[in-house]
């Protein structure tokens, strides 16, 4: 039978390093069903034999607050592991053996890996580990994750108990005062008569968890049995009005309380003894003096930010480089493969071009999260929340919102795809799902040749103050609906920011490695395939039904009315063109108009499309916003990806496909179009920066919120959103100037 | 000795934790880090805007909000 362990302890424990050091590179991540904490598994082998590692997510109590403690909570209860090693920080034991008491108050069997004792002896803190051992009634194994020292004894120790069996059922039993001691014993004779979920949990467990005010388990019992449940809660209620009257508290503060007791009582017995100094500045301590100093720690932040900025999209540039040539070799080798026709465009214009844009984001994402995972993991992420929470705050998010927002582009030229991703590093719900809502607001590199076209076209002389001004509105769009939707559907009150400010470490890179690929893969996974469906769907879109025959017959006679105008000496050197020889002047003419009939039957191939009439029938609207069919089109194209906004509107103003970089036709066009000025220009820019994100963007929204619902959210509520403000922009604007 | 709210406290200024009045889930938060009466807490510093306040407790720095800190007070010792 294979054992299993769960690994458990608080966060920066160094949990997660022990994992890795555990199981290496033999191991998986998922999701536990339904919500979004990571489940990572392993493997661990020694002398042949296999366990399977749990890495249960790092919490500092096991209550039913966070998703975090319910998911480790709920897989000890109903799966049983053979042991739980609980990786304890020996630096910062007083506040880890909270946790492990608990674990100890519900009778799991423990195994206590006292983790970073280098630390700890650095500081001058001696541990008696015998001595803890003996008075927890628990195994006690000395590591040092980060060097891989002890982890053989810790799991030949842990292979000891988990195969003898012994160990469950020796649950700890604290005093918590006479007051609560008496209730908890009367309510565990009642709950032990009744064999009330004793299947599950301990009678004296779910008596604690009733004083607590535990929701889950309160729930729970009350579908079980209401009558019983009230009961119980009768019991509390009395005792939370006698502990206010005569203490000034209730049972759950004062079950706080005495369980730190407990374990200072336990730590004065002689097992830690140090040249106490309270007043002494550690090395982490002196270097945050410096980093969140009043003056110099906004500019140090700055400078942290760029610099992660240039590293991800200086050192991603040749990689991306490398990943797009490659893809645009496939597509010619499949061009000149493939004969002509509907199943070469669909190879081409739709696999190759859709898979290839994607996974064109895989250097971009590597980098990015390589940097975050440094900053994370050395501590530092947590140090800008903390100097940033202020600001933050008044919007209803939180100060690890920063992250999201400028890798999502808010130094503009970022990308919403692992800022989106990057909003994991939030723990509090509602902020997060605030935070991801509204980071793909932010003016992502594929907008920003929407934007250089539409300044170039229109405020040619101040371009620089306008890309900023469209930054500023961008930020400022992003916070306001972060500030409305916590005030709307994600309101609640701000989750508490009592948060730890982890010691200065060097990250290991074994875990940036696989931090890094983590990230990366499970992108490539799981949005690779529905990625692929959807980039069919709007080539499909976009294809059919195609020209008429009769139309077709129309464009194929005006090019042989051309060519019949010239001399056939002409025609026959433009067959023979290859690239290398220089044509001549009348050739070159008749290849230029030949060019414009080929441009003018997309265009009305686009508008026959599928898209085509949706932008059409959807000109009813849009004029409100200033927008005609073509800009539709382009704007439905967006959706594939930002970057198909301008080549589209290429298409439809029958000049052929636009490079996005040289737009000057383009740009000149529109100036000279009917139905377009510096308004139209405004009201477009407006609406590009707010609506629907990309369909990659909005596909990984679905992964890290957990459900389709603010999938569909965001590109509905954007799309409103962002049309409501054109029609303001244009309506207004046509009305005042 | 004074006992003063831990907001009120100025950087560096050290004492022990006499109550805390938070409930909810805001109580519980705070608790479980440590933060309960007779612990000794050290203040750190604020971050730039004043707000967090980040403190030292049981060899540990926690960051707590302003308006967090109101639910706590502190017997200061110096």
């Amino acid at each position: 039978m294979q054992i299993t362990i769960a690994m458990a302890g608080n966060p920066n424990s160094g949990k997660t390093t022990l994992f890795n050091a555990l199981t290496g590179a033999r191991q998986h991540v998922g999701n536990y069903p339904g919500i979004t904490v990571e489940k990572k598994e392993g493997i661990y082998i020694s002398n042949d034999k296999k366990f399977n590692i749990v890495d249960l997510p790092g919490t500092y109590s096991l209550t039913a607050y966070s998703q975090e403690e319910l998911v480790a909570r709920d897989f000890l209860v109903h799966e049983k592991p053979s042991v739980i090693i609980d990786i304890v920080d020996a630096s910062n034991l007083e506040r880890n053996l909270y946790l492990t008491i608990q674990f100890l108050e519900m009778g799991f069997p423990v195994c206590i890996a006292l983790n970073m004792m280098d630390v700890a002896k650095n500081r001058g803190i001696e541990i008696d580990i015998d001595k803890l051992s003996e008075l927890l009634n628990v195994p006690v194994i000395s590591t040092i994750a980060r060097k891989g020292v002890g982890k053989e004894e810790l799991m030949k120790v842990a292979e000891r108990i988990a195969s003898s069996k012994k160990g469950s059922g020796a649950h700890l039993k604290i005093s918590y005062g006479k007051d609560v001691d008496d209730t908890l014993k009367e309510m565990e004779r009642f709950i032990k008569e009744n064999q009330f979920m004793t299947h599950l949990y301990s009678p004296r467990w779910t008596a604690l968890k009733f004083l607590e005010k535990d929701e889950q388990v309160i729930q729970k019992s009350k579908k079980l049995d209401k009558n019983f449940s009230t009961h119980l809660e009768k019991m509390v209620d009395n005792l939370s009005d006698h502990l206010q009257s005569t203490m000034d508290t209730y049972p759950e503060a004062q079950i706080a309380d005495y369980r730190y007791g407990y374990i200072k009582s336990i730590l004065k017995q002689g097992v830690v003894s140090h040249q106490d100094d309270d007043d002494r500045l550690y090395i982490s301590d002196k270097i945050d003096k410096v980093v969140t100093h009043r003056f110099l720690g906004p500019l140090i932040m700055i400078a942290v930010i760029m610099g992660l900025y240039q590293f991800t999209f200086t050192y991603s540039e040749m990689p991306v480089k490398w990943f797009e040539s490659l893809f645009e070799l496939i597509s010619d080798i499949a061009s000149e493969v493939i004969p002509d026709g509907l199943i070469k465009s669909l190879i081409v214009s739709g696999i190759i071009d859709g898979v290839g844009g994607v996974l064109g984001f895989v250097p971009l994402i590597m980098s990015m999260f390589f940097g975050i995972s440094i900053l994370e993991d050395s501590g530092y992420l947590a140090r800008v929340a903390f100097m940033l929470d202020r600001v933050f705050r008044v919007f209803g998010l939180h100060g690890s919102s920063v992250m999201p927002f400028i890798v999502s582009g808010g130094i503009a030229g970022g990308c919403a795809v692992p800022g989106v991703m990057a909003a994991r590093t939030l723990r509090s719900p509602l902020e997060r799902l605030a935070t991801l809502l509204t980071a793909p607001f932010m003016n992502c590199g594929a907008k920003m040749p929407i934007f250089a076209l539409l300044v170039a076209a229109f405020f040619a002389d101040n371009e620089a103050n306008i890309m900023f001004l469209i930054t500023m509105i961008a930020w400022g769009g992003a916070l306001v609906v972060a500030k409305l939707l916590r005030m709307t559907l994600l309101k609640g009150e701000s989750t508490p920011f009592v948060m730890e400010l982890p010691p200065y470490r060097f990250p290991t890179f074994q875990g940036l490695m696989i931090h890094t690929w983590e990230r990366t893969w499970q992108y490539i996974k799981k949005a690779g395939t529905v990625i692929l469906g959807i980039s069919i769907l709007l080539w499909a879109m976009m294809t059919f039904p195609g020209l008429s025959e009769e139309k077709v017959q129309i464009f194929e006679k005006e090019r042989n009315k051309l060519k019949a105008s010239v001399s056939s000496l002409v025609v026959k050197e433009l067959q023979l063109y290859n690239k290398e020889t220089e044509l001549s002047k009348a050739a070159q003419e008749l290849k230029d108009n030949l060019q414009k009939i080929d441009n003018r039957a997309s265009e009305t191939a686009l508008r026959n499309s599928f898209a085509g009439r949706i932008g059409v029938f959807l000109e009813n609207i849009t004029q409100l916003a200033g927008f005609d069919w073509r800009t539709n089109i382009a704007l439905v194209g967006g959706f594939a990806a930002k970057e198909v906004v301008v080549s589209t509107l290429g298409t439809a103003y029958s000049l052929g496909e636009t490079d996005p970089e040289k737009n000057q036709d383009l740009a000149e066009k529109l100036r000279k179009a009917p139905g377009w000025n510096p308004i139209v220009a405004w009201s477009l820019i407006v609406f590009s920066i707010f609506y629907a994100p990309c369909f990659v963007t909005v596909v990984c929204i679905v992964r890290e919120a957990g459900s389709w619902k603010w999938g569909f959210f965001s590109m509905i509520f954007n799309t409103c959103f962002a049309f409501i403000l054109s029609v303001l922009v244009f309506q207004i604007g046509s009305r005042l100037f | 000795m004074t006992v003063k709210s831990m907001r009120q406290m100025k950087d560096n200024q050290s004492g022990v934790i006499s109550s805390i009045s938070a409930k909810g889930e805001m109580g519980r938060r705070i608790r479980e880090m440590g933060l309960v009466p007779g612990v000794k807490i050290r203040i750190q510093g604020r971050a730039p805007l004043y707000d967090p306040i980040s403190l030292k407790i049981m060899g540990f720095t926690l960051t707590i909000r302003n308006n967090e800190a109101d639910y706590i007070t502190v017997e200061v010792t110096k």
